[in-house]
This record gives C-alpha cells, structure tokens and sequence, in this order.
C-alpha cells in the first residue's frame, strides 16, 4: 500500500503540487491524468525516488519511501527505457546480473543458465520470443515497450511505475500493448501507476483514474499555486487483478475500435513462410 | 530539378572524390615543369621523377651512415611516440571523463579545472617540459598527452552527462549500485564516442609530435622533415607530408572500422 500524505512540491519559488494525499491499495493499476504540466510527471518521480517531496511524507507498506530509485519500484518511460547496447537478452538479464556480482555484475555458469531460461520465458511472455538476439534499434517502437516492460518486470517490483508508456505508439499498437499490459497486472503481484494523456487509455486499463488539476491557473497566479487531485474516480464495475477473465481481455475490442483481429498483430514478427498454424 | 535534389551516382561520387587530388597533382606538376624550364637546378617544386628518387633513396635504400632505412625507421619512432601518447590519453580520458560525468561532486571539484587545463597553449609548455624531463621520448609523449588529454577528457564527461537521464535511472530501478551502472550501462556506451573523440585527435596529436621531433629529436617524421628543410630538399620533405597523411587518414579509417566491428549496436541508431 502506498500511502501520500500531504505532498507538496516546489522548485524554488514555483509551487509544482500541493497538499496531495492519496492512498493507493495493494494491486491497483492508477492512470494519473491531467492537462500538460500540471504535475502528474513530478507526482511519478516522487513516487520514483528520483524526486523528493519538499513537504509531507510518502510511505511504501508503511515504511518511509526511500531516496533515491531502487529495485521495488520499476520504471517505464516514453523513450529511453532500454540499453541500446545490449541485445534484447542483455537488457532483461540486466537486473539479474546487477543482483548476482556486485563487482563484475556479470553472471556465468548455472547461475547464468538459470537466469536465461527466466528471461526467456519473461521475453515470450511480452511476445519478443525470437528477438532475443536484437538490439534495440532493430526493434519496433511497441517492441521496445514490450522489452522495457520484460526488463522492469524481472525485478519483480512491488510498484510498477509508468510515464506515458504508450504515448508515442500508433493507435493499432498500442491496442495489442494494452492488452498485454492488462493481463501481466492481473496476472503478477503488481501494483500499477501509470501517467497518460489518453483518456481512452486510463479508462481502459485502469481501477482507478485520477485527476490532477491547477484550482487556480490565470497567469498571476500560477507561480504560487501548484496541482492538486481533482477526481478520484473508481471504474465500475471494479476491476481486480486477478479475478480478470483472461479471455475478457485476450479478445475485447474497445468501445470505438475495429473488431481485434485474431491471429499476428501488426508489432509481431511476421508469420512464418509456410504459413500460420491457426 | 532543384540543385539540392540532384544526387550523383556511385560511379560519379568516386570520380568527384578523385577529382580534387587529380587536380592538385596536375596542378603541381605543371608548375613543377614551368619551373624547372626556367632553372633547371630548382628545388622548391622537384620534377615528379626526383620526387620518387628521393622516395627511392629514403625507403628502400639503407643510409650509408646508419644503414637503416630512413623513412621506415623514422616512421616507427614518430608511431612509437604517437601511439604510447594517444594510449595513455585515452585512458586518462575515459577514467576522469566518466568520474566527472557520472559523479556531480566530482564534477564540481574537476570540471572547472579542466576546463582551465584544456585552455592552456601546449607549445608553451614545451621549453618546460624540455628543461624538465630531459629531451628524451618522456618529454615529447608528455606534450601530446597535455595537448590532447584535456579535451578528451571534456568531451568524453560531456558525452557521459548526455546520455539520457532516463537510462540511469532505469538502471537504479534494476538494482544496480554506481559501479555497476559505471561498467555496466555508461561504460559500454561511451566507448565507441571514445574512439571517435580519439579520431578526432589525430590531427592535433601530430601537430604536437611533428613540433616536439622538430625542436628535439633524433629520429622522427618531424625530426626528418626538419633536418632536410636545411638543405632545401623539397624532394624529401613532400613525400614526407604525403606519408604523415596517409598514416593519419588510415589511423582515422582503421579506427572507425574498429568502432562498427566491436560496438554493431552504435551504427544501428544512426540508420533509423
């Protein structure tokens, strides 16, 4: 449980947020939306550690959240996500060898044995199997997603923590991401932060869409008036992980999109030549 | 069709390439016979035919004095000097650069200085370095690491602080402490910037080298180049200049070559 309790947050004199108090339960999948620089990015970082609040306190299960980026928190960014100079293997080995050799952080031997087999399957499951030895820059756009989102979830953080993940994918792509993304929350022990602009999106994926907004926003004001939430709305009927139909979502077109398509999506690899079994 | 759409074809690029040396050798060689009509014993544009003589006489005839051959052994002492200079610039570079990239309080401390460093004439610390260590090899080495190191150090902590923030913060996500995220996600990537920055350098470390052999020097490309100023051999000298270029422009191919075959994955962005 993450529990916000009367955040602010300033730089220098530009109030940014204020009195923000929020409590998120225990696998939840939170879309934080809200007009452009009203603060929701700064709320992630803090959540992410890459910021502190200037005021009040932020608690993970009730400890204190701790300063700086650490392995419970995952992270997902627009751009930048992965390492462009290790193979699709490499960059969701990463965080293993990190954890196994504190000065080489390189695995060998059953060690490393073990630790593929876990990527591997974690790279199937994102639907990268057979790219295992690209690098990023062979990839697709929702490809790179899909790989940030193998490499944040090997950690097996308790937050998983999203800013505008999907925002630069094209509208096909992004239905396939979301579906994978719906089904790895109901299926892992995650709890879900996400920041998007789509409204579709937080609405789609989410338990619970909140709000930021500036209660004052003339020009003269906005120096000294920061953000603060302005709905808190709960989807109904309620989602919860895991008690999702995994067919529900394996096959349900959103309210406006054409029908899903079965079969290999456009951000697949392509169909084998002696064609597709189904 | 607009000037900036007209591409030209593989044939004709390599004709264009060529097309500027053809001219200069042209060029060279006309005047070269314009001279020598006037004044057969002029040296200052040697006939085409005495330049390969003194080609002839330096690289593949021993030197009655010594008997080494002059160009060859020239040639390893300047390379010696220049390879031990770049080698030991390049790992200053890539240890202080990372440090002062990565870390903010080392950044602070060393940074300003130097920027100062980098500031400072090399040339003018010759005489020093000279009265210093001696006029040995140490010296010379010394005055191409000043010349060059500084600036790659600049230039590689430049590179390290523009890597994008995200990444080091994602690295943190995983787990990793900062020498992990050190040798592990900056290291890797910086490397092939760190022999392009090395490319980058070639000139100026020669410049120093040819500065150093031509003030003291017993062997050399520079020390050569000099000696023979004295006697006007033209004959010598230009051969000479063609040859430093030649081994720079190679030094700057087989570098970039090195780059794309150790580290594929940084060719892979710029064609996207």
């Amino acid at each position: 449980m993450i529990v916000v309790d009367n955040v602010w947050k300033e730089y220098g004199d530009q109030i940014v947020l204020e009195k923000v108090s929020l409590t998120i339960e225990d696998r939840a999948f939170v879309a934080l939306v809200g007009p452009s620089g009203c603060g929701k990015t700064t709320f992630l970082k803090l959540l992410l550690g890459e910021e502190r609040p200037t005021q009040g306190t932020i608690t993970l299960d009730g400890a204190p959240l701790s300063p700086e980026p650490g392995p419970d928190r995952g992270v997902v960014f627009q751009r930048y996500s992965v390492f462009p100079h290790l193979t699709v293997l490499g960059n969701v080995l990463l965080g293993k060898e990190f954890a196994a050799s504190r000065f080489r952080a390189r695995l060998v031997g059953p060690a490393r044995r073990a630790a593929v087999e876990e990527a591997r399957e974690l790279i199937a499951e994102v639907g990268l199997a057979g790219s295992e030895t690209k690098f990023p820059a062979q990839l697709s756009g929702g490809m790179q997603q899909r790989l940030a989102l193998a490499q944040a979830l090997i950690m097996q953080p308790r937050v998983l923590l999203l800013d505008e993940p999907f925002g630069a994918l094209d509208p096909g792509i992004r239905a396939e991401i979301h579906v994978l993304m719906k089904r790895l929350w109901n299926e892992t022990n995650l709890t879900v932060v996400m920041v998007t602009h789509d409204m579709r999106e937080a609405f789609t994926l989410g338990t619970r869409v909140i709000a930021f907004e500036r209660p004052r926003n003339r020009p003269d004001e906005r120096e000294r008036y920061g953000a603060s939430l302005s709905r808190d709305i709960y989807i109904w009927p309620p989602r919860r992980a895991g008690q999702l139909d995994p067919d529900a979502f394996a096959d349900s077109p959103d309210r406006d999109d054409p029908i899903h398509e079965v079969g290999i999506g456009r951000d697949d690899p392509a169909p084998s030549p002696q064609g597709d079994p189904a | 069709m607009r000037l900036i759409n007209l591409k030209p074809s593989r044939t004709n690029q390599l004709i264009l390439a060529l097309l500027p040396f053809v001219a200069l050798l042209v060029a060279y060689a006309l005047g070269s016979a314009a001279r020598l009509a006037d004044n057969p014993a002029d040296k200052l544009l040697p006939a085409l035919t005495s330049l390969a003589d003194a080609v002839n006489r330096m690289a593949f005839v021993p030197d009655p004095r010594t008997g080494e051959y002059l160009l060859w052994s020239d040639t390893w002492a300047s390379l010696g000097r220049l390879f031990s200079a770049l080698g030991i610039s390049t790992l200053i570079a890539l240890v202080f650069g990372m440090i002062v990239g990565m870390f903010p309080y080392a950044r602070a401390l060393l940074a300003p200085f130097f920027a100062a460093v980098s500031m400072v004439p090399p040339l003018a610390l010759l005489p020093i370095l000279f009265i210093v260590m001696g006029l040995g090899e140490t010296s010379k080495i010394t005055l191409i690491v000043i010349g060059v190191a500084p600036i790659m150090i600049r230039d590689l902590a430049l590179k390290v602080m523009e890597l994008p923030r995200e990444q080091t913060v994602k690295a943190e996500t995983l787990g990793g402490n900062s020498w992990q995220i050190a040798i592990r996600v900056v290291l890797p990537q910086v490397l092939p910037r760190l022999i392009t920055c090395l490319r980058l350098q070639l000139g100026p470390a020669w410049l120093f080298l040819i500065a150093a052999e031509a003030i003291s020097a017993d062997s050399g490309l520079g020390y050569r180049i000099f000696l023979v100023r004295r006697y006007l051999s033209m004959d010598v000298i230009f051969p000479y200049v063609i040859w430093i270029t030649l081994l720079a422009v190679l030094a700057n191919v087989l570098l970039d070559l090195l780059r794309i075959r150790v580290f594929p994955w940084s060719d892979l962005g710029k064609a996207s």
